[in-house]
């Protein structure tokens, strides 16, 4: 039955990734990637790659989000029409 | 000051010594499990971040000065070096730990070596994130006093 997880999470990713791309709200986008973030490092762990995963959840979901709202907060957070 | 309620405030403050011990949980076991210097340096890193967006910047500049800040960065990369080095001096190349003369058998040496250089990752990473993020902060703070 892991299989099962391991494509829903896939697919969630998928989903996020769009979401990442398609959001014209700086903050919402940075928030979405974090979330894709530690889904991926899900992802690593069922790939037998738990270094990565520790990487991934403490670089990619924690400082690179922090230092995307921060670089965010320094310019106007929603995309104009 | 604070600008956050005293909720978030009284969190983060039982929050942070956790989050340390797990990142120098992380560098210690770096040789044997899954982690190490980067990943743990980062996780402490964290934490320092987390008390400068709660307790502000000026005081965060006080826990963690540049001075401190800079001897750090420094002495990461310095100590790796230097253990690397070390393997040359004793007729190896470099980062050969096994034949560091210390009265242990060879990959006991190898695992005390590998843990000085995590550690010294780990040094230096926490620092380099720390400054990354004061450095992105402090510009907003500045832009933030021109508005007034």
């Amino acid at each position: 039955m892991i299989w099962t997880l391991d494509v829903a999470l896939l697919l969630f990713l998928v989903v996020l990734a769009i979401g990442v791309v398609i959001s014209k709200n700086l903050l919402a986008a940075a928030i979405i990637f974090s979330a894709y973030s530690l889904l991926m490092s899900i992802v690593w762990t069922q790939m037998n790659a738990p270094d990565v995963a520790l990487t991934e959840a403490a670089v990619g979901a924690g400082v690179m989000t922090l230092l995307f709202v921060a670089a965010a907060t320094r310019t106007r957070m929603v995309e104009e029409e | 000051m604070s600008l956050l309620s005293v909720i978030v405030r009284t969190a983060t403050r039982w929050l942070i010594p956790f989050m340390q011990l797990f990142g120098l949980y992380v560098i210690i076991h770096g040789h044997a499990s899954p982690g190490g210097g980067f990943q743990g340096g980062v996780i402490v890193a964290t934490s320092m971040i987390l008390y400068a967006i709660v307790f502000g910047l000026s005081a965060a500049r006080k826990r963690a000065t540049q001075r401190l800040r800079l001897v750090m960065e420094s002495a990461g990369p310095l100590i790796y070096a230097l253990i690397g080095v070390l393997g040359i001096l004793v007729g190896g190349v470099f980062l050969e730990y096994r034949i560091i003369p210390l009265p242990y058998e060879p990959h006991i040496t190898s695992e005390i070596m590998i843990s000085i250089i995590e550690i010294a990752i780990g040094i230096g990473v926490m620092a380099l994130c720390i400054t990354m993020f004061y450095a992105l902060a402090a510009e907003e703070a500045l832009a933030a006093e021109e508005v007034k």
